[in-house]
């Protein structure tokens, strides 16, 4: 079996968010970027089903710019076998990334595809649902437990009232959620054996599809601010302020 | 062209957050269309078209549809997308899975978790866990679009009669397959509608010690929330987590206890009309956005917490 998976450079999940002044974005520049925390999980799965000797092959795949090959270099390190970076400048849609991920998709043959279930970035959860919908595949979202059996998954999604399992039949779509394993982390050895590792680069205008985001960001502004509250001493003063200033109890 | 908003039910009640969505739905265009997809499922489809805003409920009834598999979904609501300028759910879980499999099918790039409606093309929608705010116009003919329930009211749930007619169902698929839902049963009102939440984090040690929350939650008729540490610790159970990659919740009012407050927690809470924090720790961001604040040990905390409580006269319900 042969497993893909996706994986998105994106600004770390610690550095507070600044808003650029002329609205048009976030900073980015000189600010600590990694790979999207549940696309950790996406890697580490996969690595544990080829372990548990149920899959030969792992490929990760990125979608960016030339610096985001880092991220794929991370997966070879945890132990992905060969990465590849599909090269787009700009913002590109999940759906442009899904597509671009169908093309990877065809040339590959992979058995199962993993992702994170979201990217923190643009927090559009679309990805992975998307390219099972153009491959016409199954799909397991938001996936808390996956057992590998004949032919078929049996995947625990974490949905709004607890816990729902399903399973889907092979080839299909699993997006994970952090709550999957916990990823390791890549040894030295390991890291400088992933410099060695293959990792193919495609531009993503020779894989024929058409990527133009189709969203106008008009303004990217600063949320609202609470105002500062106040420290209470006493629990009964806490209550007493619920109770008769706040007027929610 | 009208609207078509995905409704999401057990196939006896509708969901309170379709209510939300409706709301939403209205605001880009009022000739709003239910879709009620499910087995037996008529309570649902009545229920619905006894909303005001609703103009017409479609209801497609299947042995097929007796669990939600966003498969199964999607070529019904494709058959219909043609009549429909804008396809709508919520941005919970029930949405997050079915919106994209239906706007790559449509060739549309989708528009999630939108917080307000300033055009029939513009939109508000969070990004980086809330912490900006981006407003984006979809230039796609057809447009598909999650919304943030909690950020819209629910809309009034009586006075309307909207026709009901019934729709086709289309072949199920074969490649994925429901086995069993764990659901946890709770009298307590729902994490995501409840007027008052109190979650606990990393601070609480034990899930034993979750009884403290429990105890002052029945006082409060108030909803149990958690951080992501402490569901991640296995002291409570995944429904319960705020956060960005959990429920948002917009309570009036919101009692953090044992939680530091990590942007990621924030991003689901925040916008609470009022924020309690307890503590120990007096540099915890959460105290940022408190609009009460107690540093205090949580264990000696909570248990005067509910003596206080206990003296009170009245508590709101």
């Amino acid at each position: 079996m042969k497993i893909l998976v996706a994986v998105k450079r994106v600004i770390d999940y610690n550095v507070q968010i600044r808003v650029k002044e002329d609205g048009s974005g976030v900073v980015t520049d000189n600010v600590k970027m990694s790979t999207n925390p549940p696309d950790d999980n996406a890697i580490e799965e996969a690595v544990k089903i080829k372990e548990a000797g149920k899959a030969k092959e792992i490929v990760a795949v990125t979608v960016g710019e030339e610096k985001a090959q880092e991220t794929v270099r991370k997966a070879l390190a945890v132990g992905a076998d060969r990465g590849i970076l599909v090269k787009a400048s700009g913002t590109v849609e999940p759906l442009a990334v899904a597509k671009i991920l169908q093309k990877i998709v065809e040339k590959e043959k992979p058995d199962l595809v993993f992702m994170g279930k979201q990217a923190i970035d643009d927090d559009c959860n679309q990805t992975g649902q998307m390219l099972a919908a153009i491959l016409n595949w199954p799909q397991a979202t938001f996936a808390s437990k996956i057992e590998v059996k004949e032919k078929v998954l049996e995947v625990t999604r974490e949905v709004d009232e607890g816990l729902e399992t399903i399973e889907v039949s092979i080839p299909s779509i699993v997006t994970c959620d952090l709550r999957l394993n916990e990823p390791r982390y890549a040894s030295l050895p390991n890291i400088m054996k992933a410099k060695k590792k293959p990792l193919e680069q495609i531009d993503a205008s020779e894989l024929g599809v058409d990527i133009k985001p189709r969203i106008e960001q008009i303004k990217v502004e600063e949320p609202p601010k609470r105002k500062a509250g106040i420290k209470v001493s006493s629990v009964e003063e806490l209550v007493q302020k619920l109770k008769n200033e706040a007027k929610v109890i | 062209m009208s609207v078509l908003l995905i409704a999401e039910h057990n196939n006896k009640e509708v969901k309170q957050f379709t209510f939300n969505a409706i709301t939403a739905a209205s605001q880009i265009n009022d000739d709003l269309h239910v879709l009620v997809i499910g087995k037996n499922a008529d309570p649902v489809a009545k229920s619905i078209s006894e909303v005001p805003n609703v103009k017409k409920v479609i209801h497609v009834d299947n042995d097929i549809y007796e669990n939600y598999i966003a498969e199964n979904y999607t070529p019904v609501i494709l058959k219909l997308s043609e009549n429909y300028s804008h396809i709508i759910c919520s941005a919970n879980t029930f949405g997050k899975n079915l919106m994209p499999r239906i706007a790559a099918l449509l060739d549309t790039s989708q528009v999630s978790d939108i917080i307000k409606v300033i055009s029939e093309d513009t939109f508000l929608r969070p990004i980086y866990a809330g912490n900006a705010f981006a407003t984006v116009k979809s230039t796609d003919k057809k447009k598909c679009i999650t919304i943030r329930p909690t950020s819209f009211d629910a809309a009034p749930t009586s006075g309307g009669s909207a026709e009901i007619v019934k729709g086709e169902n289309t072949d199920p698929s074969e490649n994925t397959k429901f086995l069993k839902k764990e659901e946890i049963k709770s009298d307590r009102p729902e994490l995501g509608t409840a007027r008052i939440v109190i979650s606990g984090g990393r601070g609480m040690q034990s899930g034993d010690n979750f009884k403290l929350i429990t105890a002052i939650a029945d006082k409060l008729n108030a909803a149990i929330g958690a951080s992501r540490a402490a569901v991640d610790a296995g002291y409570i159970t995944n429904e319960h987590q705020v956060g960005q990659t959990g429920k948002v919740v917009v309570p009036d009012l919101y009692i953090a206890v044992g939680i530091s407050g990590a942007i990621q927690h924030l991003a689901g809470m925040k916008e609470s009309k009022v924020i309690v924090a307890i503590n120990k720790d007096g540099e915890a961001p959460i105290f940022s956005v408190a609009d009460y604040g107690l540093e205090a040990d949580l264990f000696d905390a909570l248990p005067k917490f509910l003596e206080e409580l206990n003296k009170l006269n009245t508590i709101q319900k």
